[in-house]
């Protein structure tokens, strides 16, 4: 034993920002953003991509951090939970519609929800109701919370067409 | 730290993945991850060095000429159900990636990945069964098609040598207007199937069958053609008697028995989905 720990440099952008550091090769996606770069509104449940809470939006597509690398990441463009909000920290629409229909409750789902739903919105600006639990069916909340949830995104999207 | 150490190749070329794969020791391939990264996490397993297949551009991509259709093993599940064109030919191709996980885990999850794992339950290699398709699979000296019904080997274990890399699955789509249906039953909407059932139905200008193909995932350790209903049903009309035959011969598969259904179970199961996997692609192929 005593192999060698097997390292490499990488530099990606997280929320605008570009970032560089040398990490183990085996570290994932959501440990490098919680550990290492302290954003840890990414959460993890339970760290085999079922919870969803991990949820980051990887060059705009949805992806469960925890069953990607660090180094895979290495020249993407990553937004977490936290770089959803305006610079000046204003709320964006569909975290406001959050806000307003009590679409969280412990808060512990909420990060994946809201990237999760982020992607998803983009790509159906008019969604059904069965659309949206369709699209957050690989996201946990145990506090069963789906109703306000849901009823949040359609509200985010409703408001989202209308601002176009 | 939750994956086990191992280290890291990230080749950009398939000659240079097919030499790191004859070469290496008990290196494990990486794909798209949705099931390889929980087993590292888990420490299930411990390779010594991991060969990421993600930065070879060439492993992906859809190529269609005429009705062939070949797909790179590193094509994403979810750009396979968003190619309009392949819709066009397969529809059941993208019925069935509803199915899934999540369009989070189908963003990465790809096609070789799935033939590669080989879960009992996934149902990429059921619809790849429906379809006769071929695997491609490369090692430094050689190329292998190998037919999908000789493609497990057992439970989760592929035809597939460790120095072998999947590299693209090829099938021809139906001719002229055909029915489909991909119907499955799991506990959770995304969760492993306990029993899907994909079926494709081709009538003559009279309306009785042509042409049939059903496959069911999640009994066996691999996909399983019905053969037998398959043959039963061609010339006939699509009428109760006819969708006993295909439910009796689904009850008839050795179905394994796991912590979720018994066998007896999921053959009822199968005996259901099959009779309603035909039934809607027989209502679509009526048009």
């Amino acid at each position: 034993m005593g192999a060698r720990v097997d390292k490499r440099s990488i530099a990606l952008t997280v929320n605008g920002q570009r970032v560089s550091r040398e990490v183990e090769t085996r570290l994932h996606l959501a440990d490098f953003l919680r550990r290492e770069l302290r954003l840890t509104g990414t959460h993890l449940g339970c760290e085999h991509g079922v919870c969803g809470a991990c949820t980051v939006l990887v060059d705009g597509e949805a992806v469960r951090s925890c069953l990607m690398l660090a180094v895979q990441a290495d020249g993407r463009e990553v937004v977490t939970t936290e770089g959803l909000a305006a610079p000046d920290g204003s709320l964006s629409t569909l975290q406001q519609a959050f806000w307003e229909k009590h679409g969280l409750q412990c808060g512990f789902c909420t990060p994946g929800m809201l990237t999760t739903l982020t992607a998803f919105l983009r790509e159906h600006p008019d969604p059904t109701e069965a659309q949206v639990r369709d699209a957050i069916s690989g996201n946990l909340c145990r506090c069963t919370g789906y109703a306000n949830i849901v009823a949040a995104a359609l509200d985010a999207a409703k408001r989202l067409r209308e601002k176009r | 730290m939750k994956p086990p150490p191992f280290t890291y190749h990230d080749p950009r070329s398939l000659a240079d993945a097919l030499r790191l794969a004859g070469t290496l020791e008990n290196a494990k391939l990486l794909a798209g991850g949705q099931s390889l990264a929980p087993m590292l996490n888990f420490r299930y397993v411990l390779p010594d060095h991991l060969i990421d297949l993600n930065r070879i551009d060439e492993l992906s991509g859809i190529r269609i000429e005429g009705r062939r259709i070949t797909a790179g093993a590193m094509t994403r599940q979810r750009a396979l159900e968003k190619h309009e064109a392949l819709a066009a030919l397969c529809p059941i191709v993208r019925e069935a990636l509803a199915e899934v996980g999540h369009f989070q885990t189908r963003n990465r999850g790809t096609l070789g990945g799935s033939l590669a794992h080989l879960d009992p339950a996934a149902e990429l290699p059921g619809v790849m069964a429906l379809y006769d398709a071929h695997v491609e699979v490369r090692n430094s000296s050689k190329t292998r098609y190998i037919h999908i019904g000789e493609w497990s080997r057992g439970y989760m274990t592929p035809n597939l040598e460790p120095d072998e890399i999947v590299t693209s699955v090829a099938w021809d789509a139906w001719e002229g207007s055909h029915g489909h249906a991909f119907v499955e039953l799991a506990r959770r909407r995304g969760d492993f199937a306990i029993v899907g059932v994909g079926a494709l139905l081709s009538l003559d200008e009279r309306k009785l069958i042509r042409k049939a193909a059903v496959a069911l995932v999640g009994v066996a350790y691999g996909p399983v053609r019905l053969r037998a209903a398959e043959q039963a049903l061609v010339g006939k009309p699509l009428d109760d008697k006819a969708l006993d035959i295909a439910a009796a011969e689904a009850r008839k598969i050795e179905a394994k028995s796991d912590l979720y259904a018994s066998g007896d179970y999921r053959r009822r199961v199968a005996g259901v989905l099959v009779s309603r996997a035909l039934k809607t692609a027989h209502g679509r192929a009526r048009g």
